[in-house]
């Protein structure tokens, strides 16, 4: 039972929003596109829902052709970035709106509509009008009205990027939990977002894209242990990786000039020559045995300092596990975990991780 | 550059009526010349109403706003001289980058060979030097804001910078850059950073004070990490951090000494005067420790939930019915059912009525 994409492609003028995209999702699973700005993450939600056309490629639902099914008879709800709702209606009719349109008799609207309030918080809201809402509590009703449904695939367009910070912590967590239910009923959940750490959190499969591409699909794990490109590396990380030339001379690893590692065992088989090297801020702390860098910003998140450093060509991002200041241009001692070093090729492709993984 | 003084302000949007209500009560603040603040708090916490007075959008219904001890409350925004970033950047599309810059100048009349040495200077401090030439829709979202602050800084004896949300329609990974652009224009031109945000985790990346809102009022202005380690109210508390702190109910034992759920927590805190039996023990997820047996200060809970946050995981406990929290590295084993967590003294905030004692 699966939702299969094959060749999606969409140009736009000489700029593809779908480039080429191909993928099958199964039911019961939860899928978040990660991308940045512009990357065609809500172009391929909107061709799934059937409210865009692609210039080639096909779809399909278990086998049947999707893309000659019409929009309105498609199993699909979206929830969007704006919270969209019939704003002369009430809560209750908001939600029950879809079932209404179907001709549903009204005991079984009720206790849809009822059970879905409930879902995501709302019950007791019935009869509120939706401007007496506020953008938290719109976005629910929004997600209640797409649970009512019963769709079996549901889309949700970065649905938590227009609220408040602290907000979109607290129903990160719950809808998690609501989709989790609702993906366990055999439904397709696909969710977009730019938030590396959403991203994660969710925690089901991720498809990177970028430029209308799909750069990997895999596991929220094997993305954040085995990121396939140096692009791919940038996206899923925040700060994103830190990456720099560098050499394998015989049995060290030459950084810049006085940068110079011995060859962690994970990298020891890689033919000798010039790579892209990459390591998250959490590889690079202060150490004494380290190497000089200069200062060039801190920034204090919670319990940790960010570390902006330099060194000769190299700029890097580093982390402390506490709270310090310092000023810009400050020389420091801060040395690189060479263990957790990741080399691309010079394709940017992932040649070999601290996880073992492509070789 | 100026320091402001925000002096007995108050502001209420319907002032003449009898049951007036405040977006703004009543405070003093002074904010220092050259400093770089944030102003944080939810939706409809009379941030941005702070903003707006600084800026002239807004004059407040009562108090008085002063510039370098020159009175500006009756000053319009142009008289103020001041610049503004916004949400989404304000920039002429048909023009060029440098047009962009130079327009605050040309308006104002000055000649040629001065607007070109004021536009380089500023846009070699941007970064923005190779796009001169560039027609300005062609931009990133990031250097399209780059742009708005450009025109702010073109101008000379700006008093202050003022950003509403800035970095609302910017990347991730892009964000970092334009704040480490911002500070580092702040240390060059020793301009008056305010900045306005809901988004903690901004504010505390970018300020060296932050003032915390809430419901009109400011609850607790400090250094980022004074906010994270010793929140002054239970709000600071849950809206600074991610996670929010813990917070339990708890009772006071002795002198120093709380009990939650049957355990007993020693603490840095002195209760010898406590005198509601409303406390709460606050503790951030980031300072548990989980250890391998019980001593002074740990609590038996059953794991219920791992997440992979990358660099992180984020482990849920259960401890007589309550939910624990605790962030760890990747690299560390969590147990699949029980856990002894160790819950540091000096890391214990004791809340009495939601207040730090």
């Amino acid at each position: 039972m699966s939702l299969k994409v094959s060749n999606l492609s969409m140009k736009f003028k000489d700029e593809f929003h779908l480039n080429d995209v191909s993928f099958e999702m199964f039911k019961g699973k939860i899928y978040t596109i990660i991308g940045r700005t512009l990357s065609g993450k809500t172009t391929l939600l909107k061709t799934i829902a059937g409210l865009t056309n692609p210039d080639s490629g096909e779809m399909s639902l278990d086998g049947v052709d999707f893309g000659a099914v019409p929009v309105w008879k498609r199993q699909v709800a979206m929830v969007y970035q704006q919270f969209i709702n019939y704003p002369h209606l009430s809560v209750f009719e908001n939600v029950a709106f879809p079932l209404k349109q179907r001709k549903m008799p009204r005991p079984e609207i009720d206790t849809r509509v009822r059970q879905a309030l409930e879902q995501v918080g709302l019950q007791g809201f019935e009869t509120r009008k939706i401007q007496a809402l506020s953008g938290g509590q719109q976005q629910r009703v929004a997600l209640a009205r797409s649970l009512v449904k019963e769709a079996n695939i549901l889309l949700l367009d970065e649905p938590l990027v227009n609220l408040d910070y602290k907000l979109r912590e607290q129903l990160r967590e719950e809808f998690k939990n609501i989709f989790s239910a609702k993906a366990s009923e055999n439904a397709i959940l696909i969710y977009s977002t730019t938030d590396p750490v959403e991203a994660m959190q969710l925690g089901g499969e991720i498809i990177v894209m970028d430029e209308g591409r799909i750069l990997q699909q895999a596991s929220a794990q094997e993305i954040y242990e085995n990121p396939k490109t140096t692009k791919v590396a940038q996206i899923t990380n925040d700060p994103a990786m830190n990456l720099f030339e560098g050499e394998v001379v015989d049995s060290t690893l030459v950084l810049t000039s006085s940068i110079h590692l011995d060859l962690p065992s994970h990298l020891a088989a890689l033919p000798r020559g010039k790579y892209t090297f990459g390591i998250r801020a959490s590889g690079i702390t202060l150490d004494s045995a380290g190497f000089e860098f200069q200062i060039e910003l801190a920034e204090i998140s919670g319990s940790e300092t960010f570390l902006h450093l330099q060194h000769a060509q190299m700029h890097v991002v580093g982390l402390l596990d506490s709270v310090q200041n310092f000023d810009i241009g400050q020389t420091v001692t801060a040395g690189l975990d060479s263990k957790s070093l990741y080399a691309f090729d010079k394709s940017e492709n992932l040649v070999a991780s601290p996880y073992g993984g492509t070789k | 550059m100026a320091e402001i003084t925000l002096q007995d302000i108050a502001h209420s949007y319907n002032p003449e009526a009898a049951d007036k209500t405040y977006a703004l009560n009543r405070f003093d603040m002074k904010w220092v010349d050259g400093g770089r603040y944030a102003i944080l708090g939810p939706s409809g916490c009379g941030k941005t109403t702070m903003l707006n007075i600084m800026s002239g959008i807004v004059r407040p219904s009562e108090g008085r706003l002063l510039f370098d001890g020159v009175d500006v409350t009756d000053h319009t925004t142009a008289e103020r001289n001041i610049a503004q970033v916004f949400q989404f950047p304000v920039i002429y599309g048909t023009m060029t980058v440098q047009d962009n810059l130079a327009f605050p100048l040309v308006c104002r009349g000055y000649d040629k060979a001065f607007i070109k040495a004021k536009v380089a200077e500023v846009s070699e401090a941007l970064n923005l030097e190779g796009l001169l030439t560039q027609s300005a829709n062609k931009l990133t979202a990031d250097q399209k804001q780059l742009i708005s602050l450009g025109r702010g800084l073109v101008r000379d004896n700006v008093a202050a910078v003022l950003m509403d949300e800035p970095l609302t329609v910017i990347d991730p990974d892009l964000k970092f850059r334009l704040r480490r652009k911002l500070k580092e224009i702040n240390q060059k031109y020793r301009s008056t950073l305010i900045y306005v945000t809901h988004d903690q985790n901004e504010a505390m990346t970018f300020a060296e004070n932050i003032i915390v809102m809430d419901n009109g009022s400011i609850v607790q202005a400090g250094t980022p990490s004074e906010l994270f380690d010793r929140p002054k109210t239970t709000f600071v508390g849950y809206f600074i951090g991610a996670p929010a702190m813990n917070l339990f109910a708890c009772s006071a034992v002795n002198n120093n000494t709380i009990s939650f759920g049957g355990a007993k927590i020693v603490t840095d805190t002195n209760l010898e005067a406590v005198a509601s039996k409303n406390l709460k023990l606050g503790i951030r997820s980031e300072y548990i420790k989980l250890v391998t047996a019980a001593s002074e200060n740990t609590v038996s809970a059953k794991v219920q939930r791992v997440e992979d946050l990358g660099s992180h995981k984020l482990v849920t406990a259960d401890f007589e019915g309550q939910s624990i929290k605790i962030k760890v590295k990747r690299e560390q084993e969590v147990p699949t059912e029980n856990v002894f967590l160790k819950i540091p003294t000096q890391h214990c905030c004791v809340y009495e009525n939601e207040h730090l004692i």
